[in-house]
C-alpha cells in the first residue's frame, strides 16, 4: 500500500462527497427527482445488509439456520415495534451471540 | 449563537446511537490493518484521508490480497459513489453556504451523518444555521472513527475474531432504515435492492454497490409512476 494510492483513494472519496453539494443547485432538482432520491437509503443500505447477512466470509450463501439470519430477524422485529435504533442493534447482536456461543 | 450551539449539540446527540457499532467497527478496522501487515501510520492515514469505513476495509483487504492499486482505488470510488446520492439530496439544504464552507462540510458526509441530518433537515423547520446539525453529527462521528482506529491499531490482533463484531455492520444499516419498514413501497425497493446485491455480488470491483442503487432507484421510479397513475 503506497502513500500515493491512499491519497488518490482519499481524493476520489472526497470528490464523491463535495461534487453534488458544490456543483448542483437544489432548485435543479424537481419534485420527481427528489421523490426518487428519497428512496436512496432504501436501496443503498440493503446492498450492504444482504451480502453481509446472507454470504459467509468466502462469498457463499449461508444456511437458513445461520446465527446471522436469527440475529437480523430479531433486529427487524424488535426494531419494527420499538422504532429504536439502539434496541435494534443490541437485540440483533444478543440473539446472534446466543446462537454462536 | 446559542442556537448554533444547540443545533450542533442536537446533531451530536442524534448521531450517538449510531456510534455504538462504529466503535467496534473502528477498532476492528485498526486491528485488521495491523493484522494484514500494514504499518500503524498507513493504517491510520486511511481513516484520516479516505474516512469511509467499509471502503477502507475493502481497500486494505484487496491490497493485502495482491490486488493492484488501480483495482483497490477503483473499488473505493465505487463503494463511496453512494455519497453522490447523499450530496444530491443534501444540496438543497446547504445551497446558501459559501463555496469554502460547502467544501469543508462535504468531508463529513457519511452514511450515518446523512441519515440523521437529512431526517433533521426534513422534519425541523429551522431557517438558519441548520448545517450546524451536520457539523455536530459529522465531527462527533469523525472523532469517534479516528480515536477507535487508533485504539484498534494499538490493540492489534487482541480482539478475538470469534466475537463476530463484524455482524454489527449490517445491524447498523438496518437500524438506519428500520422506520421505512412501515412503508410497503420502501420494503419492495429494499427487497429488490437486497436481492440484486446478492446476484451482482461477484461482479468485479465490488461494482454491485453501484449497480444495485441503479436497479433500486429504477424500481422506485416505476413504483412512483404506478402510484401517480392511480
Amino acid at each position: 500500500m503506497s502513500w500515493l494510492s491512499i491519497i488518490i483513494a482519499g481524493l476520489i472519496t472526497y470528490f464523491t462527497r463535495f461534487s453534488m453539494i458544490t456543483f448542483v443547485n437544489g432548485k435543479m432538482l424537481n419534485r420527481k427527482i427528489r421523490l426518487v432520491l428519497s428512496y436512496v437509503p432504501s436501496t443503498v443500505f440493503p446492498a450492504i445488509i444482504f451480502p453481509a447477512v446472507f454470504f459467509n466470509d468466502y462469498g457463499n450463501l449461508v444456511e437458513a439456520s445461520d446465527p446471522k439470519i436469527f440475529g437480523i430477524l430479531a433486529a427487524i422485529i424488535i426494531g419494527y415495534f420499538s422504532k429504536n435504533i439502539i434496541a435494534t442493534i443490541i437485540s440483533g447482536l444478543i440473539v446472534y451471540w446466543i446462537f454462536i456461543f | 449563537m446559542s442556537s448554533k450551539l444547540s443545533i450542533f449539540k442536537t446533531g451530536s446527540i442524534d448521531i450517538a446511537p449510531l456510534l455504538i457499532p462504529v466503535i467496534p467497527f473502528g477498532i476492528i478496522f485498526g486491528a485488521i490493518g495491523i493484522e494484514l501487515g500494514f504499518s500503524p501510520l498507513m493504517t491510520y492515514a486511511t481513516s484520516l484521508i479516505i474516512f469511509g469505513g467499509a471502503s477502507q476495509i475493502v481497500f486494505i483487504q484487496l491490497l493485502s490480497g495482491g490486488a493492484s492499486s488501480l483495482v483497490a482505488i477503483t473499488s473505493v470510488g465505487v463503494i463511496n459513489s453512494r455519497h453522490f446520492l447523499y450530496g444530491a439530496v443534501l444540496t438543497e439544504y446547504l445551497e446558501k453556504l459559501s463555496l469554502v464552507k460547502k467544501l469543508l462540510i462535504s468531508y463529513l458526509i457519511t452514511d450515518q451523518t446523512f441519515a440523521v441530518s437529512n431526517k433533521f433537515f426534513k422534519s425541523q423547520n429551522v431557517k438558519n444555521n441548520k448545517h450546524y446539525h451536520l457539523l455536530g453529527a459529522g465531527i462527533t462521528l469523525w472523532t469517534t472513527w479516528q480515536v477507535t482506529t487508533i485504539i484498534g491499531i494499538l490493540l492489534g490482533s487482541i480482539v478475538p475474531e470469534e466475537w463476530g463484531l463484524k455482524f454489527a455492520i449490517p445491524l447498523t444499516f438496518l437500524a438506519i432504515i428500520i422506520n421505512e419498514f412501515r412503508k410497503l413501497d420502501h420494503v419492495l425497493v429494499m427487497l429488490i435492492s437486497g436481492i440484486s446485491s446478492l446476484i451482482f455480488f461477484d461482479v468485479p470491483f465490488k461494482a454491485y454497490i453501484i449497480i444495485t442503487p441503479f436497479i433500486g432507484l429504477f424500481s422506485a421510479l416505476i413504483i412512483i409512476k404506478i402510484k401517480d397513475s392511480q
